[in-house]
């Protein structure tokens, strides 16, 4: 089952970054663990109850219902002492909550701090993906299990380690106003969640749950809890962007069609407007930032009615500014621009400026398949299979190996 | 990202081990397991039969057959396996530098990624 597939499943998913917001305010972030349990055992009763006896004010009651639990929680917990318990319950009146009654702050202050809770920074990147899914996304253990196809298990033990180590780091919550400055780890791991979408190293389809959806889910959540800010909104737009052509990225048969070869009328013209007027919206004024700039990147293709009309030279401007504003430091961003230059000054340069990459970089991922598509441009069909027999044999992309074979059984034919 | 952690074993050098050694590869296994457990890394592991109990099936000329033994003579076999999923390359080799098989003269472990996984319904 889908995690929205019914209304009620829907409204809790909705409702439980808020629930853990407020509990987290009031107790801190060392008891996140214990208040993330208490969330899931308040949404269970949910579940229970609600069919029969719905709530008037269900946040109220998910709020009343998760600091009982709480305080059940601190009780049981041998390791805690009674002083803790009476702190909760001074801390925490167990009388029933009016929506909007802390303090003003809104749902989006609460997505954006579970946010920056989970992708804390001092997590490795498994566990940040893992616990933004199951505290900010509200899916299950089992649906993130699936998304991965790993074992429940070990998405459940990777969460609880998670949860125990946020405790652990303890500390002071981050002010609304101080947000930017842990945005950056969110900001990369809701990019690593649609790229892994869309490229998944391990080539696994996720039968029940979208993790591109829930991506651009979260990041629309970030940017309503920051719209001033314009990495936020470049994410968002690099995200629709990419997603707007994710109709038109496989054939029938579940191959790859690069981007050259894409039927562009395939592509989602409802998710490409949005990113392109927020992208004309947000650059004004701006400072660029790498997630914009790869937006505006992504809006200009998305204006081309094919690869000869694009704006190439536009886009080489932009991955040059790219390179900069990321000190030159991501060989993938140079891969990209030597794409571009090979649309603005030819093959022959960009192969020039590939060999350079290579010496500086060697094995980087996608290096030859670049290579191969310039090399047969040019007719020069040997070298070209050679690159691409490399590519075949480098990558980790089940979909991606096959469209290299493809491309080279086609031309060894060619050339026979 | 998912890797196989490969164990290749030399029958002969298993042979050889004192019981003390042998104490210490399973404890060493035993506490592998734990730590990639405690931390979610762990997704599966299975310790294979020794190679004379292996039978090949394959197409000779066209006809299938089923033989006795492995399928290439060698030295070292595949013991057994751990499928783990981790951040990245580097943590898959350190993981397998606390196999206690990677401190054993004869014994290897070959970390290959995953390209294509389905573990079934979850």
């Amino acid at each position: 089952m889908t995690p929205g597939a019914t209304e009620g499943g829907d409204l809790l998913r909705d409702l439980a970054p808020q629930v853990l917001a407020r509990l987290v305010r009031t107790h801190g972030t060392g008891q996140f663990d214990v208040c993330e349990d208490a969330v899931q055992d308040a949404l269970l009763a949910a579940h229970g109850q609600w069919p029969a006896d719905p709530p008037s004010d269900p946040l109220a009651w998910l709020v009343t219902a998760a600091r009982r639990r709480y305080v059940d929680r601190i009780r049981s917990d041998s390791r805690r002492r009674d002083r803790e318990a009476r702190e909760a319950l001074l801390s925490a009146p167990l009388h029933p909550l009016a929506t909007g009654a802390d303090a003003g702050l809104s749902l989006a202050d609460d997505s954006l701090l579970l946010l920056q809770l989970c992708c804390h920074p001092a997590l490795p990147r498994p566990a940040q993906v893992a616990l933004t899914l199951r505290a900010v996304a509200g899916l299950t253990t089992a649906q993130i299990a699936n998304v991965h196809q790993l074992p429940e298990t070990t998405v459940a033990q990777r969460i609880t380690r998670a949860k125990r180590r946020l405790a652990e780091l303890g500390g002071d919550l981050p002010r609304p106003r101080d947000a930017a400055e842990r945005l950056g780890p969110v900001l990369d791991v809701l990019y690593a969640m649609l790229t892994e979408a869309h490229l998944t190293t391990d080539g696994t389809p996720a039968r029940d749950t979208d993790l591109a959806a829930e991506a651009i889910h979260l990041a629309r959540l970030l940017h309503q809890a920051l719209p001033g800010d314009p990495e936020v909104a470049g994410l968002l737009a690099l995200m629709l962007l990419t997603e707007s052509r994710g109709p038109a990225r496989q054939a029938d048969d579940g191959s790859l069609i690069p981007l050259d070869e894409q039927d562009r009328t395939r592509w989602d013209q409802s998710l490409a407007h949005e990113g392109i007027a927020l992208v004309e919206a947000t650059v004004p004024g701006a400072a660029p930032g790498p997630y914009l700039l790869q937006a505006c990147i992504a809006a200009l293709h998305a204006e081309a009615t094919d690869t000869a009309s694009t704006d190439w030279t536009e886009i080489l401007a932009l991955y040059q500014v790219l390179e900069v504003v990321t000190g030159r430091q991501n060989p993938t961003i140079t891969l990209n621009r030597i794409v571009a230059e090979a649309q603005v000054h030819g093959d022959g340069s960009a192969l020039g400026s590939l060999d350079l990459l290579e010496q500086a970089h060697p094995g980087l991922p996608r290096l030859d398949a670049v290579r191969a598509h310039l090399l047969e441009r040019l007719g020069r069909n040997a070298a070209a299979a050679d690159a691409y027999r490399r590519a075949a044999r480098a990558t980790r992309n089940l979909a991606e190996q096959q469209y290299l074979q493809q491309r080279l059984r086609r031309l060894t034919q060619a050339s026979a | 990202m998912k890797y196989l952690i490969l164990m290749q074993v030399d029958p002969t050098v298993l042979e050889q081990l004192t019981p003390e050694q042998g104490k210490l590869i399973g404890d060493g296994h035993n506490a592998f397991m734990a730590h990639t457990k405690e931390r979610g890394e762990f997704i599966a592991t299975q310790a294979l039969a020794d190679p004379s109990q292996t039978k090949v099936v394959r197409s000779v000329a066209g006809v299938a057959q089923t033989s006795d033994g492995p399928f290439a003579e060698a030295k070292e076999y595949l013991g057994g396996f751990y499928l783990v999923d981790v951040e990245d390359e580097a943590r898959a080799l350190e993981l397998a530098h606390m196999i206690p098989d990677s401190n054993i003269d004869g014994l290897a472990l070959e970390v290959r990624p995953v390209m294509f996984s389905d573990l079934g319904d979850l």
